[in-house]
């Protein structure tokens, strides 16, 4: 029963995030909208942990299985990537190097500032 | 035989999963940074599908079921989200803004070399969604009108660097404080940078999951703005 309960409720979640995504007018996914409404749920309490932990952890942890199909279709799409390989994996490589040091130095720098104002 | 399997109901669901736990194992027994079990599981289906002569539209017929849990799994990511939330509350200034800067940074370098390389709008909202997790970027990819298929392999193409090299450039950029280091992999590099900075240490696992779902509905936000603007 716990684990019908906790999948129903992360499906019906789905569900109404599908349906805020047809009705909003905005380029926001289901899965966002259903993420704000369990993480709001939680914390207001209107959830338990309890009733979603298992079968969430589940799913987050199979994840990576639900990437496999979407990446084999890179057979199908090939044809339109040729015409820009060179710039996906030249985008790729130098944007993730920089996100990591603006994102990375930018927390530290806080973190740094932060604490050294709580010590006076 | 090649009739079952193009009509089979279980051969893609099988052949995916089969592939990831040779992908596991392998790299179980070689620890060698190619040896990534979801970069396996693709090689070795893709593959499987051409000596084959399988069709990528009957394989999917079968593996679509795996696809279809993408929306309640990301929804479920909610849950590491709220067990993090002390954690989250007694660093917020410094989560937040990292991130975002994060996440900024990397609109606007895809950006200069978009312009750069000369890509066309599709193709740079194609690459937009690049940092974040898969299941986000899909959607995201799907409603800018990109190439999905291709977002999705520069997402894990993205991820892999994260997964291969992450710990690497953190220490090469001297990024070494426990939360900035799990923040800039999981900003950078989602879920598949998050398994390695797990490997890392606890406190950079925890911070890299967060900041994947933030920078998640961060990036949502600013590409709307982004192609408001454009």
């Amino acid at each position: 029963m716990k684990y019908i309960l906790q999948f129903g409720i992360i499906l019906l979640i789905s569900f109404v995030g599908e349906l805020l995504n047809r009705v909003i007018p905005l380029p926001i996914p289901a899965s966002i909208y259903g993420m704000l409404i369990l993480f709001t749920a939680l914390c207001t309490g209107v959830l338990k942990l309890s009733h979603v932990r298992e079968t969430g952890k589940f799913l987050i942890i199979i994840m990576p299985l639900m990437f496999i199909a979407p990446a084999v279709g890179l057979i199908e799409s090939w044809e339109i990537m040729q015409e820009f390989i060179v710039a996906i994996i030249v985008i790729s490589i130098v944007s993730t190097i920089a996100v990591i040091g603006a994102a990375g130095h930018i927390t530290q720098l806080i973190i740094k500032f932060k604490g050294k104002e709580e010590k006076r | 035989m090649n009739e079952i399997l193009r009509n089979s109901l279980f051969f893609g669901v099988a052949l995916s999963i089969g592939t990831f736990i040779i992908g596991t194992l392998i790299k179980r027994k070689w620890n060698f940074f190619l040896f990534n079990p979801l970069l396996v599981s693709i090689t070795l289906t893709i593959a499987t599908l051409l000596l084959l002569g399988i069709e990528y539209n009957s394989y999917n017929d079968s593996a679509k079921y795996l696809t279809y849990l993408l929306t309640p799994a990301t929804v479920a990511l909610a849950i590491p989200l709220y067990e993090q939330l002390l954690l989250l509350k007694r660093n917020l200034t410094a989560i937040l803004v990292g991130i975002a800067s994060g996440v900024i940074c990397s609109g606007v370098s895809i950006f200069a070399m978009a312009l750069f390389f000369g890509l066309n709008h599709t193709q740079y909202v194609t690459l937009l969604p690049k940092s974040i997790t898969t299941a986000i970027g899909i959607g995201l990819s799907a409603e800018l009108d990109g190439y999905v298929a291709i977002t999705v392999s520069a997402i894990i193409f993205t991820g892999l660097i994260g997964n291969i090299a992450g710990d690497l450039l953190c220490r090469i950029l001297h990024i070494k404080h426990p939360i900035a280091k799990g923040i800039a992999i999981g900003t950078a590099t989602h879920v598949m940078g998050t398994s390695k900075a797990m490997e890392v240490g606890e406190i950079e696992g925890a911070m890299s999951s967060l900041s994947v779902a933030v920078a998640g509905i961060m990036t949502v936000g600013a590409s709307i703005i982004f192609q408001w603007w454009i």
